[in-house]
């Protein structure tokens, strides 16, 4: 692989492959809806970062993971969690403060961890999952677990030092370790373009002699096509990959953000044009390889799984104060 | 129990309890710069590689964001780890992983992640290296909840207290002090180890209480002698690890001898003498017979002349002199 940019993908995916990928994406998205909705009603506390837009990465990435390898994530996280394999409900109570949360309350949409899905954490400190990857891939090398590593970053990540120093660091030791930056073009409200000259973020990776690739973040199945290849090479042995999606943000930065003074509404517009889910849902329809009435059964079932979520999430109980010293070590 | 002992030094000591513990827990790597073949700059892994190879031993280029931010992310991942950043100056480049995430994880992910990592790092001045090779800020890392603090003053605590940090589930700091490397004291050639949170009374006394740690407990026990001559009769507290800190030891110390003083390479402000303050205050209050008494570091940068950097830094013949002018006052 070489440092260039990936088209989208040729070959006819086939139906079942298509209609999982939609699944997860209509889940993140509906999921992400529900949480604006409660959050604006005042019920969510704390700061919450939505990925509305970028569902394809995470989507397309996770595809490729078993539930033993480990993904790090980032502070628009919950998309990661969901498609990593943690239960909706799981997340969504978290997000509530609740006990029955992935992280019984105590993390929140930026702290959550659910390592029984290899999903280590979205995390507050942007680059910080960079140096903790790879040092998850060599201790999969190490132990021979056959394990793959992801890390999911911003552009904004991508001008931090960890950013050099870790995907350094994981090529030198050839670690099993796929780098994913989701470059949305705004680092909370500046301007990638504003922050460095290095606008191909995926060109950087020839730096470290490491394979670094482009691709469409709002194509699934180009995210899907290209993840793969960059799992399989970490899994059989042959190191770390940089790829960087090219996304948007259809929402502000976080919720309370209209994200509309920092970016137009032209350039809004086109990338909602680019939508991953209906594209998607369209091109397969098209190509027939499968019928709108798939697409539908999956939009009633998501509905569905929602809704669960967000009654286990409401009627779950609060955290016991008497509980807030345990696990400090 | 065998009391079989040799002398050896600091660092042999704490080779020592490496290679013990590497011997008997394989998921053991060690991360950073010049500990492989080399044998660590003040000789703390001499000889490690040669049994152990570069696969376990693994150098680093000058990367401590990576080195630390990547054990940290071994240890989560399922592996133990030790970061060494030789100085402890230079972790200061990694304060974000260890503050913000290793920290942090095992508390937000309500138990479930273990980080059993071992950051290393000596502290203090020695040979007039100047102030970026001179800090000894031990403390900062004990405000820190998630964090346990070992400060070794000897071969023996050094080598008791690194095999109880090799199998804590969670974050250690194991903080050496540059200038106690090639020092020499009896060990036992029977395994043994030093539970976290036990202080050492190192010379008993009925005058007053001094604690100190790291180097300036040989400063408290040299003064100790000089004074005993005089018939003020110091005790001597090491509390070994401070965070936790043995608070019962140092307070029955002080109910016994009625007046505390803490001797610290560290400045006063803040710090962990202001802690043992605290401590005399909260337990003692009715048992004191005096003002408590700290002899720390002058608040300045360490200047490299002789002259000045012993101005700075607290030595025996200041400490007879303060405490002289204490029980005098």
């Amino acid at each position: 692989m070489t440092s260039q940019a990936v088209q989208t993908t040729e070959t006819k995916p086939d139906a079942r492959t298509v209609l999982d990928l939609y699944r997860t994406m209509v889940r993140l998205r509906e999921f992400e809806l529900k949480v604006q909705e409660l959050y604006r009603s005042g019920v969510l506390p704390g700061f919450v970062h939505l990925y509305v837009g970028e569902e394809a990465v995470a989507a397309g990435v996770c595809a490729h993971l078993k539930r033993s390898d480990l993904i790090w994530s980032t502070h628009r996280g919950h998309g990661h969690a969901l498609a990593k394999g943690v239960p909706g409900r799981e997340v969504l109570a978290e997000l509530w403060g609740k006990v029955t949360g992935c992280s019984a309350g105590r993390g929140g949409s930026m702290h959550m961890y659910a390592p029984d899905y290899g999903f280590m954490g979205t995390n507050g400190i942007v680059g910080a999952g960079i140096p903790m990857s790879a040092g998850a891939g060599l201790s999969a090398k190490l132990r021979n677990s056959g394990q793959v590593v992801v890390c999911f970053f911003g552009d904004g990540a991508s001008n931090t030092g960890s950013f050099y120093e870790g995907i350094n660091m994981a090529s030198v030791w050839e670690l099993p370790v796929v780098f994913v930056c989701e470059n949305n073009l705004y680092a909370t409200e500046m301007a990638l373009s504003r922050a460095t000259k290095s606008l191909e973020i995926a060109e950087r990776a020839a730096m470290f002699k490491m394979p670094g690739l482009a691709v469409d973040g709002s194509d699934v199945l180009a995210v899907y096509d290209l993840a793969g290849q960059a799992v399989d090479r970490a899994r059989s042995g042959g190191g770390p990959t940089l790829i960087e999606c090219k996304t948007y943000r259809f929402l502000g930065h976080h919720e309370g953000d209209p994200g509309t003074n920092y970016r137009t509404k032209e350039e809004v517009a086109h990338w909602k044009k680019r939508d991953p889910i209906t594209s998607l849902r369209e091109r397969a329809i098209a190509a027939s390889i499968a019928a709108a009435a798939e697409f539908d059964n999956i939009d009633g079932e998501t509905q569905r799984w929602l809704d669960d979520a967000v009654e286990f999430g409401r009627t779950s109980a609060e955290p016991d104060p008497r509980t807030a010293l345990d696990f400090v070590w | 129990m065998t009391t079989e002992s040799r002398e050896i030094t600091y660092a042999d000591a704490g080779v020592e309890a490496l290679r013990e513990e590497m011997r008997r827990d394989s998921s053991i790597v060690y991360i950073g710069q010049g500990i492989g073949p080399r044998g660590g700059n003040f000789r703390q892994t001499k000889g490690l590689c040669a049994e152990f190879g570069e696969e376990r031993l693994r150098d680093t280029g000058i990367t401590e964001l990576a080195q630390t931010g990547a054990a940290i992310g071994a240890a989560m991942a399922g592996s133990r780890a030790i970061v060494d950043n030789v100085f402890l100056d230079f972790s200061l480049e990694a304060m974000t992983q260890i503050i913000q995430q290793a920290a942090n994880a095992h508390y937000l992910s309500n138990g479930k992640l273990k980080v059993p990592v071992m950051i290393r790092g000596a502290m203090g001045s020695v040979r007039n290296a100047g102030v970026q090779h001179s800090h000894t800020f031990y403390g900062w890392f004990a405000n820190t909840p998630g964090l346990k603090v070992a400060v070794p003053s000897s071969p023996y605590d050094v080598k008791g207290l690194m095999k109880t940090a090799l199998r804590d589930d969670c974050p250690v700091m194991f903080i050496e002090h540059k200038a106690l490397y090639n020092t020499k004291g009896r060990v036992p050639v029977e395994e043994y180890l030093i539970p976290f949170g036990t202080a050492s009374v190192c010379r008993e006394g009925t005058t007053a209480t001094v604690v100190a740690v790291g180097r300036m407990v040989h400063v408290a026990l040299e003064a100790a002698d000089v004074l005993d001559k005089e018939g003020i009769s110091l005790e001597v507290v090491d509390p070994r690890t401070i965070a936790p800190l043995d608070r019962a030891t140092i307070a029955e110390s002080i109910r016994k001898t009625t007046r505390i003083a803490v001797v610290d390479e560290a400045h006063n402000s803040c710090g962990f003498s202001g802690e043992v303050f605290a401590l005399a205050c909260e337990e003692c209050f009715d048992s004191l017979d005096a003002p408590p008494l700290r002899i720390c570091s002058l608040p300045a940068p360490n200047p490299f002349s002789p002259p000045l950097d012993s101005q700075i830094i607290p030595n025996a013949e200041r400490v007879v002199r303060e405490i002289r002018d204490w029980l005098n006052s």
